[in-house]
């Protein structure tokens, strides 16, 4: 169905494109971190791929694989009726884990990447309000990373005879390189 | 006429008879603050509706305002996020007050093991009756709700303060006790634990 989507994003940008695929009608097009920007601008104005909707941006942690991080964009078209999902493979070192923030080109975006960044971590620079939205301000890490500890609880408050909370979220304080968003 | 604990020891029969009747009263007229967060809500809604109306038990005209309330009612999970707000609502609660978790997660945080949920709203302020289930039957919360009522008729709740020898008592005195009190509220007796297999009916 969405074949024609792929199509135009090869003959249009060829060099931006690393691969694409398709599993059971879901096409997907994993896309150069420099040129996203043009491509979702592409994706949204071309005449041919009108594509005006964003669902949803998330992402996914590969643990182990380099690149660790991919991010997701499913997006729809609500004229032509087609759907892609573009992916950015990006690597886990603090000054390589970021993507271009596309919230100036879909309002839907800004929440869902202030939520993948406080979720995974992952920055959008030129993001127009950075912050944590599902945590709270003083929480350390990135709960859905998978090497965060399943253990760790980071409580804002609690009785003064209630049990210590785990040594694992002290560790984790002692590790993590962002505290806050800068 | 059994003592009452904490100060029945040489107190006089009069005193001790207010204080039972008092602890009757409260016992019926328990307005209910209903900390409701999660889908056991709909069950709360249940139990406060026709068929098993907890309005035969006195408790049936909730408060949607913690200084109007004396039972505070968590129903559903409780966050690492909320907590604070839950323990606002709880300290701005007059004493004397009572305290029931409503299903698992307010009482452990039930099958929510992560980053985000608290294991138990007790680790915040202290819990009187604890209902489990998932959602709890309305039963079951009329069952807490009556183990609560025979706790406050015997003076047990965790924040009953004797009124019996009041006169040595200042009102300074008492907005001196500290708000969180441990007490004998994170204890049950014997006759109140479930027996092994269920309660039979």
């Amino acid at each position: 169905m969405a074949q024609r989507v792929l199509d135009v994003l090869q003959r249009e940008r060829p060099a931006a494109i690393v691969e694409v695929g398709s599993y059971v009608g879901d096409e997907m097009a994993v896309v150069e971190r420099d040129q996203l920007l043009d491509v979702m601008t592409l994706l949204r104005d071309h005449p041919e791929l009108k594509m005006n909707m964003l669902s949803d941006v998330t992402c996914v942690d590969y643990l182990g694989q380099e690149p660790r991080f991919e991010v997701v964009y499913i997006l729809y078209s609500i004229p032509h009726k087609h759907r892609v999902r573009v992916k950015v493979r990006i690597g886990e070192a603090p000054e390589d884990c970021w993507v271009p923030a596309v919230a100036n080109l879909w309002y839907s975006a800004n929440w869902g990447e202030r939520e993948a960044w406080d979720m995974y971590g992952v920055r959008f620079e030129g993001h127009p309000d950075p912050r944590r939205i599902l945590m709270y301000e003083e929480f350390v890490g990135h709960p859905l990373r998978k090497d965060y500890p399943q253990n760790a609880r980071q409580p804002l408050i609690r009785r003064p005879d209630a049990p210590t909370t785990d040594d694992q979220t002290t560790r984790l304080a002692e590790s993590s390189h962002d505290r806050r968003v800068s | 006429m059994a003592t009452t604990p904490g100060h029945g020891g040489g107190a006089s029969y009069v005193p001790t008879l207010l204080q039972e009747a008092v602890n009757w009263a409260q016992k019926y007229s328990l307005f209910t603050y209903p900390f409701a967060t999660a889908c056991c809500a709909m069950e709360f809604m249940s139990t406060m509706g026709p068929k098993y109306d907890i309005a035969r038990f006195g408790a049936e005209f909730p408060r949607f305002s913690a200084r109007q309330a004396d039972l505070l009612i968590i129903i559903g999970t409780i966050n690492e996020r909320q907590a604070p707000v839950l323990r606002r609502v709880y300290d701005q609660m007059p004493e004397p007050k009572w305290v029931m978790a409503f299903g698992v997660c307010a009482s452990t945080g039930g099958f929510y093991q992560n980053y985000a949920v608290t294991p138990g709203a007790d680790q915040i302020i202290p819990v009187d009756v604890y209902v489990p289930g998932c959602p709890p039957r309305p039963e079951q919360v009329l069952d807490g709700l009556m183990a609560l009522m025979n706790r406050i008729q015997e003076h047990r709740g965790h924040s009953q303060q004797a009124i019996g020898n009041t006169a040595n008592i200042t009102i300074a005195d008492r907005r001196r006790l500290p708000v969180l009190q441990d007490g004998t509220s994170m204890t049950l007796l014997p006759e109140e634990r479930m027996p092994e297999g269920g309660r039979v009916r």
